[in-house]
């Protein structure tokens, strides 16, 4: 992270190209469609590939968003919308990165498994300022019912985001910026 | 005797529910603006920023200010001389709580069994509620929604008396560095001390009902509040745990009795979005 923050503006799908040009640190606004699923529907998508069926979504160069937004208010647009901690989607990650997902946004620490897997098949996770789900959520235009709509907070939902606001945690590189920023300012022995 | 009937009380914990949801104490917002003029990290003031901005929208909407609107922990202080009437004390609880949360539009996160079923129960009950029973006619309740991002990063350990002061500075420490990004700091530590285990995680809990800015009356205890908060801050974990020197903004200690041969610690973690709402009835 540069101390004059340059903000990077990507667009979804993520192009291989894209996703290799970002680096642990960089300040990023994304704009196009994303995915939400959390628990229970990471555990759905990987029970469906394990018995070799077709996904609801196709993942390819695709961003998922662990999210499990609040209902609706009349008037708005969506409910607020924040990251949900990712580690709790370690289990389940690396077979959607191989399946060609390209991206993520969460908030907290992954797996070694997961950074290894964002190395090998060239995808990168993103951070969300957990917790500010209000301002999050005025960046979501638009938003869509794709899938297991019976788990309701936890559903697969298409949202269209505008300059959805994210720092690229680890990259393709396997860098972690989580490790750099902490050991940047601990003032620990 | 004091009658109150608990139609009251269901209708003072929707509202309890949906405030605490929407609006963060107002001393804790004040220390947020601190901390962003004091933060050593440029990104980390950037965050503390969108953090003010977050919760200053959520409060002009009547949003939540975290989609995770939690479970719902209510702790309720009943004067003895208070008799309750028009029904069970703890349906009504639960009725507020499925009230605010049905039409506040709050996330709905309980799930019936834990570990089998896991279906959730749409309506957000049951509350989580602790009650205790204190000389007058009044009660208090004070609700706390608090998710699972900071939840899931408590701890418990039994220490040994022998392992004193410095094994509880250790073990805080220690629990809020590993916890890193994952409770959304900066946090507010609980810190529960003595007791046996149960009563360690509830004077835990029970610690972060406190005003931010407010210390434990024993001295000796505030003297280690404001040491723990200064090494909690030196880990670098910082505003969403992307580095800075602003981890925590308090730390709270409640402490008991406890047996000769123990020394229990137990430590919860609350994020930014630390939301409480009380009122009396």
């Amino acid at each position: 992270m540069s101390e004059q923050a340059v903000i990077k503006y990507i667009k979804t799908p993520l192009t291989e190209e894209t996703v290799k040009g970002l680096h642990a640190g960089d300040v990023v606004r994304i704009s196009g469609p994303i995915y939400t699923a959390r628990d229970a529907a990471h555990k759905r998508l990987t029970e469906a590939l394990a018995r070799g069926e077709k996904l609801p979504l196709d993942l390819t160069d695709n961003v998922i968003y662990y999210v499990g937004p609040s209902p609706t208010k009349p008037g708005e647009v969506v409910g607020s919308a924040g990251p949900t901690t990712s580690g709790r989607m370690d289990k389940y990650t690396p077979t959607l990165i191989e399946q060609g997902m390209r991206g993520m946004i969460g908030k907290g620490l992954r797996s070694q498994e997961v950074i290894d897997a964002c190395v090998k098949h060239g995808a990168v996770y993103f951070v969300a300022i957990g917790g500010a789900a209000a301002v999050i959520s005025q960046s979501i235009k638009g938003e869509e019912m794709i899938a297991y709509e019976d788990l309701g907070p936890e559903a697969i939902r298409r949202y269209e985001v505008e300059d959805f606001p994210a720092i690229v945690c680890i990259d393709t590189e396997g860098n972690d910026f989580y490790k750099e920023g902490i050991a940047k300012y601990s003032k620990e022995k | 005797m004091r009658e109150i009937n608990v139609s009251e009380v269901t209708k003072t914990v929707s509202k309890l529910c949906m405030d605490s949801c929407y609006y963060l104490p107002e001393e804790l917002l004040a220390k947020f603006k601190n901390a962003a003029a004091e933060e050593e990290s440029p990104l980390g003031r950037e965050i503390l920023g969108t953090i003010i901005e977050n919760a200053e929208l959520a409060k002009r909407k009547a949003v939540p200010i975290c989609q995770d609107t939690g479970l719902t922990v209510v702790f309720m202080e009943i004067g003895q001389d208070v008799h309750f009437v028009g029904g069970d004390l703890y349906t009504a609880i639960h009725a507020g709580v499925a009230d605010g949360y049905v039409n506040g539009y709050l996330r709905k996160s309980s799930v019936d069994d834990p570990l089998f079923i896991r279906k959730n129960t749409n309506d957000n009950t049951p509350a989580i509620i602790h009650t205790t029973i204190v000389p007058g006619d009044k009660v208090k309740i004070t609700v706390c929604p608090k998710g699972c991002g900071s939840e899931n990063m408590g701890a418990m350990k039994m220490l040994k008396p022998a392992d004193g002061v410095e094994g509880v500075i250790k073990f805080v420490v220690d629990t809020v560095r590993s916890a890193g990004p994952n409770p959304c700091p900066p946090v507010t530590v609980g810190v529960g001390i003595g007791g046996n285990m149960e009563k360690a995680a509830l004077l835990a809990k029970y610690s972060l009902t406190r005003k931010v800015g407010e210390h434990n009356a024993n001295p000796q205890y505030a003297e280690l509040e404001a040491k723990l908060l200064e090494l909690v801050n030196k880990t670098g974990v910082g505003p969403s745990g992307l580095g800075g020197s602003t981890t925590a903004v308090a730390v709270n200690i409640e402490y008991a009795p406890t047996h000769i041969g123990g020394l229990p610690v137990a430590v919860n973690l609350n994020c930014h979005a630390a939301r409480r709402a009380e009122a009396e009835i």
